[in-house]
């Protein structure tokens, strides 16, 4: 461009959508940050620096609650990204091959637990899964498995497994249908070029697909990270604000939830809410950082 | 097309553990939607077996009825949802044009602004948006839903569309300029209609979170007239968590709309994603 005229049109563009994301989320988000370095004694907001930091890590009380969340949502994490993400390409995979039939009424079929709210899925599995109705029991029994049964949810040390494993077959038609997508669209004549190469069935999704989606497959990474790390409903509704047993499903949302509305006999504190949610900001913005220096700027993107 | 020779034994493993997956999506819904028509008592004595003559009741859904808004409750999820996804949509698909199209000063950072939302879940700033909902009197109003959705859909609209429209040939919309075409026309009228898969994916997306959401209507809107069917049904089995007969009926009228929906704009989305990748 020789003249330096003023583009107006992306003015236009931008301005709805950022004004938008600057006043709800951007704004409430270093508020709520600086809200953080604040404490109310007396119904007064006084400053008091990185205090409620220092009580959050380190006073007895509040670190061990803040530990535990935050390893319970790393294994949430993790389990995630072992058991949806493979999955869910699997499930893209199988979908994507070019003469399967019924592939339209498998696809629609799996995504419909994505659908559906978490009251749903909670309360749905809590009562499959509990003893008192005895559904899981009873199949077990029909292949002969009866004595693995053990009210999952009940027990400290499987609810948080089962509960990421509910959220697993919830949320496994987010990769499979991202995949899904990324696979039909490798153009078919570089496939073709492989089968002429002899390369066909599994060694050409490995070979040829597999390169192909990976930019897909770290979307879907951190997507996963960042939506485990503000899960907050799937335990709200099976657990209670409480996520018990005994705080052994507490993630760092229902702990910041606990904390900021008060549950019981705790008062709410909107102050130690905002710590939280700022330890929470930290995690994610290094999870992000990780991605996005780390691994997204390794990948190659194949022009198609 | 493809020739790859078609090995019969593959094809029935292909379809077993597709089967097997679809069993084990669908197995929950199932159960929960039969036995929302049985007594009380054939409910717990074989929770498999289909409702028949004998076992057959409604007297969950008479509960319900009685208990609950659900047709409010549905309403406000409805609007909340469709406003919402209109403006992300919209909203999303202009600031991505403009970051993929026009080099400008700052069209790096403002493309790292915006996509710090997607990474940055909104639900970090509660404690601010619900003192500024307070302060401006959106408290228990669907307004107050719309907005939060809003700013949280557009990050990943922005991203994911603007990644799509890299992928619009340059030559059309030069073209279009050579044609003396305005801005907004070759926006509205060349590229839009090109991202229109990329669009349904994002509508899906986001639509999902925004319907099933619980944490902000339960701290934004939680009073009985805004409640949305996510929080309403909470609530609701929450109180009759004894009533099996309640709770699955319950359970089971939640679930319908969602899949009424589901069944209308899963055509869409399958249309759309194939015809992008058809193209």
């Amino acid at each position: 461009m020789q003249t330096r005229r003023i583009r107006w049109h992306i003015a236009v563009f931008l301005a709805p959508a950022v004004l938008v994301y600057t006043a709800v989320m951007i704004f409430p988000l270093f508020n709520t940050l600086r809200l953080a370095l604040f404490t109310e004694v007396d119904q007064t907001r006084i400053y008091v620096g990185l205090q409620n930091f220092r009580t959050l890590f380190f006073d007895p009380i509040w670190s061990e609650q803040f530990w535990n969340a935050l390893g319970n949502n790393f294994w949430f994490f993790l389990i995630h990204m072992l058991v949806q993400n493979p999955i869910g390409i699997a499930l893209a995979a199988l979908l994507s091959h070019p003469r399967l039939r019924f592939a339209a009424l498998y696809r629609s079929a799996i995504f419909i637990p994505t659908i559906m709210s978490f009251v749903i899925v909670g309360f749905a599995w809590k009562l499959i899964l509990s003893p008192l109705w005895g559904i899981a029991p009873s199949m077990l029994d029909a292949i002969g498995l009866k004595s693995l049964f053990a009210p999952w949810l009940g027990k400290e040390e499987h609810a948080l497994t089962t509960l990421a494993l509910v959220s697993v077959w919830q949320f496994v038609g987010i990769p499979m249908m991202l995949i899904y997508a990324a696979l039909l669209s490798i153009p078919e004549e570089i496939l073709e070029a492989g089968e002429i190469d002899g390369i066909t069935g599994a060694s050409a999704f490995w070979k040829i697909k597999l390169p192909l989606i990976i930019p897909s497959i770290g979307i879907i990474s951190i997507l996963t990270f960042v939506g485990n790390f503000n899960a907050f409903d799937l335990i709200y509704v099976s657990q209670g604000a409480l996520a018990g047993p005994d705080f052994s499903t507490d993630i760092l949302g229902t702990f910041m939830y606990r904390t900021f509305f008060g549950f019981q006999l705790q008062l709410g504190d909107p102050h130690m809410g905002s710590a939280i949610a700022g330890a929470m900001f930290a995690i994610i913005l290094v999870g992000v950082c990780l991605y996005l220096f780390g691994i997204q700027t390794r990948m190659r993107r194949y022009q198609l | 097309m493809n020739k790859a020779r078609q090995n019969p034994l593959n094809t029935a493993a292909m379809h077993g553990a597709l089967i097997l997956y679809t069993l084990i999506a669908l197995f929950p819904v199932f159960v929960i939607i039969i036995n929302s028509f049985k007594s009380r008592r054939a409910i717990f004595r074989e929770p498999l077996a289909l409702p028949d003559a004998e076992s057959f009741s409604l007297i969950g859904y008479q509960t319900v009825m009685k208990q609950g808004d659900f047709f409010l409750y549905f309403q406000n999820s409805l609007i909340v949802t469709v406003v919402s996804l209109a403006l992300v949509l919209l909203f999303g698909a202009m600031a991505a044009f403009a970051l993929s199209e026009y080099k400008f000063k700052g069209n790096t950072l403002m493309g790292l602004y915006l996509a710090l939302g997607i990474m940055i879940p909104i639900r970090i700033g509660t404690v601010a948006i619900l003192d500024m909902m307070v302060a401006t009197g959106l408290v228990n109003t669907l307004w107050a839903l719309i907005l939060v959705y809003t700013a949280q859909g557009l990050p990943l609209a922005v991203f994911i569309l603007s990644e799509f429209m890299r992928q619009v040939s340059d030559d059309l919309k030069n073209a279009g300029r050579v044609d003396g075409l305005t801005e907004y026309t070759i926006f509205f009228r060349l590229v839009l209609p090109l991202v229109r898969p990329a669009m349904a994916t994002v509508a899906v997306f986001n639509m999902i979170p925004i319907w099933n959401d619980l944490w902000f209507p339960l701290i934004l809107a939680p009073a009985e007239e805004t409640k949305t069917l996510t929080l309403g049904s909470q609530v609701f089995i929450g109180q009759f968590v004894t009533d099996w007969n309640a709770v699955l009926s319950a359970l089971s009228m939640a679930i319908l709309p969602v899949l009424v929906l589901y069944v209308i704009f899963s055509r869409q989305l399958i249309r759309g994603i194939t015809s992008g990748a058809v193209k």
